[in-house]
């Protein structure tokens, strides 16, 4: 069978198998639709939220992230994993003994303000929509590389998927779904990494084998990776390169934004009981690291061999992965020196970043592109960090059935994370907007039918967004981290943990950390992107950092605002003193 | 235990917890790990094996640590509820 006729049937299999949950598991109520009726048993609840989290950015774009930032990379692997510390001990067990539905029906309630249930909303649908915009971008890229359709039917495809078990099952036919698309995306992931670890290291451990010796040598591989490194004009690649203010702050923003975001937290509303809130974090924790922590091993291996099969190679002869994803547009190559052979090193090939393809071919058959030649270096190779999963079984010669897989895992991470994505944003819709706020008088069968009907809008916007994606989404990433990190994740923390705080203090510790945090952001990526470096930082922080900062300026108001005005009313106080008990 | 006493176990737990997790990461992970580097295991240097795998298995550990913990706080708690009743 070809390589096509197989992910066809992988990604076919995979679909029917969502979509039959799906039908399995439709939702009969409110209840089932918001928190799948509070019957989640742990350690599907973790499996489920490994998947919701663990998006086509940590599928697809992470290892080849790690592979070209060397040990940097570490602020995503440690930024995103030790915020379900923060989210197991601070916030889960919490929420889940408050039982309610929803991140803003927590905030609206605790601080008994219609106004912060508002900022929470306007705070999730923002992060939420950034988010979902990049998964569509993902699904998007599998589609067209594997399954050689129009990016925009492989989008419409997948909106339908979404459509299905969004739609019907709500947050029950989501956590299943997403239960098995976890099996699917972590499946498809290990197989590939132990295949090449063997390969490479003769080690079936990817997490070992990346620290073992190469077959037949008693070169270390990370030696090795970096001597190449090196020779090439990079950095060594186990050696860091960033200040330690900002890569703490970059790995503070991202911890404290993932313990707030709200598809993360609203998975702890499902489990039974507080106790099953934190062990269902460890077990989520535990499904994310047998992930995060193959990824730097695949990124050091397709590191390797990126650069040795195509490094000084006549490009007449080079594989064929490298023409493919080059006729896509994500490879690039310009002979500068004119003699027909891939010269990589340090340093952009051409001016502008991104290739402009032109229609032309030239002399060597490859794609020719209208940026100018940079003089400072000799690199003539661009390349797409995205592409490194996808193409690490091709570069490695797998077998087809592998490269399948790869497809199906792609597709199952991005669906997953769009599914809960899309779940939060139209339950704070139909729940904190319309019940809660404008349409009070809506009993319980309405509200489900607008719980379905805002799910069937915020997917097709979604798919919008995949259909025309907006140039931005990699700096808008930022954002979502930065400001669940400066809103969310303070407002239920000291909604917890500081009973004196009050509804004024709670607002303006919002607004404040979320005027403090974008308009950061907004200055150095949007405004003035030509002055977005070091010097010109607040204390040395990158935007990608700042969030951790907005977190300090929201607790500092909060608290401030709180002593200048009158305390919460008894009734609050006495729910703060329920909560903090099992 | 009483239910002040319970919430007092809570917060002694997560200082002490907190306090190991920004060690793992803040510590070993970038601020020592230059330090680190000098040792290693197998081919890994120790520096970068904390900021690229120890972390997270450290993080693992703690979230169970936790839930062993509190599990049998709260069975203290519940004991002295029904020793009362």
């Amino acid at each position: 069978m070809s390589a096509q006729a197989l992910t066809y049937l992988f990604v076919g299999l995979s679909f029917m198998l969502y979509i039959g949950i799906a039908i399995w598991s439709r939702a009969e109520s409110t209840n089932d639709f918001y928190v799948a009726g509070k019957g989640v048993n742990p350690v599907a609840n973790g499996m489920a939220t490994a998947a919701d989290w663990m998006s086509a950015s940590s599928f697809i774009s992470m290892a080849g992230l790690i592979s070209f930032l060397g040990k940097d990379g570490a602020v995503y692997l440690m930024g995103w994993t030790g915020g379900y510390v923060l989210l197991a001990l601070l916030l889960a067990p919490y929420l889940r003994k408050f039982g309610q539905y929803t991140v803003p029906d927590f905030i609206g309630t605790r601080y008994y303000s219609k106004t912060a249930r508002l900022v929470a909303v306007l705070c999730l649908i923002f992060i939420s929509f950034t988010y979902v915009a990049g998964q569509m971008r993902g699904v998007g890229i599998v589609f067209s590389r594997f399954l050689e359709v129009e990016i925009n039917i492989g989008v419409i495809i997948g909106m339908i998927v979404v459509f299905f078990y969004a739609v019907l099952g709500g947050m029950k036919g989501i956590t299943y779904t997403q239960v098995a698309q976890y099996c699917v995306m972590i499946f498809a992931y290990l197989v590939p990494a132990i295949f090449i670890s063997i390969l490479i290291t003769g080690n079936p451990i990817p997490q070992l084998g990346f620290g073992d010796t190469l077959v037949n040598s008693s070169t270390y591989l990370l030696d090795k990776l970096d001597q190449l490194s090196i020779d090439l004009g990079f950095n060594a690649y186990t050696q860091s390169t960033k200040s330690n203010i900002d890569i703490f702050c970059i790995t503070a923003a991202l911890m404290f934004g993932t313990a707030g975001l709200p598809h993360v937290i609203v998975r702890f509303f499902t489990v039974p009981k507080v106790s099953d809130a934190r062990k269902s974090a460890g077990y989520a924790l535990i499904c994310i690291a047998i992930l995060y922590t193959t990824a730097p091993a695949v990124a050091a291996f397709s590191r390797v061999n990126f650069i040795e099969s195509i490094q000084e190679k006549n490009y007449l002869d080079s594989p064929d992965w490298f023409k493919n994803w080059e006729n896509i547009g994500l490879i690039a190559w310009k002979d500068k020196n004119e003699d027909g052979l891939i010269n990589y090193s340090a340093g952009k090939a051409f001016e502008e970043g991104r290739p402009d393809f032109l229609d032309s071919r030239g002399s060597q058959g490859e794609r020719e592109i209208k940026n100018p030649s940079t003089k400072d270096n000799d690199n003539e190779v661009y390349i797409d960090q995205d592409i490194m999963v996808l193409a690490n079984p091709e570069i490695a010669k797998l077998p087809a059935w592998v490269m399948a897989l790869v497809a199906a895992g792609g597709l199952a991470a991005a669906l997953s994370t769009a599914a809960g994505l899309l779940l939060v944003i139209s339950s704070s819709i139909s729940h904190d907007l319309l019940k809660k706020t404008f349409m009070p008088k809506i009993n319980e069968k309405q509200e489900l039918f607008y719980a379905r009907c805002s799910a069937a809008i915020a997917i097709f916007i979604a798919g919008l967004f995949g259909i025309y994606p907006p140039g931005f989404v990699a700096q808008v990433v930022a954002f979502a981290f930065g400001l669940a990190a400066s809103t969310i994740f303070p407002a239920i923390f000291l909604g917890i943990f500081f009973k004196r705080l009050n509804k004024e203090g709670a607002v303006f510790g919002m607004l404040g950390g979320l005027l403090f945090t974008s308009s950061y952001i907004i200055f150095f990526k949007f405004l003035s992107p030509e002055l977005n470096n070091p010097e010109n930082w607040l204390f040395g922080i990158s935007p990608e950092g700042i969030g951790f900062l907005g977190m300090f300026v929201n607790f500092i108001i909060a608290v401030f605002v709180s002593a200048l005005t009158a305390k919460p009313p008894i009734e609050v106080e006495q729910m703060v003193d329920k909560i903090r008990l099992p | 235990m009483t239910d002040k006493e319970y919430w007092k176990a809570n917060i002694r737990l997560l200082i002490i917890l907190l306090s190991i997790w920004l060690m793992i990461w803040f510590g070993f992970g970038i601020v020592l790990s230059d330090f680190l580097d000098q040792f290693s295991i197998g081919g890994f240097k120790l520096g970068f094996w904390f900021a690229q795998q120890g972390s997270i298995y450290g993080f693992v550990i703690l979230i169970f640590v936790y839930v062993f913990a509190m599990n049998r706080i709260e069975k203290k708690l519940k004991d002295n509820k029904e020793d009362k009743s």
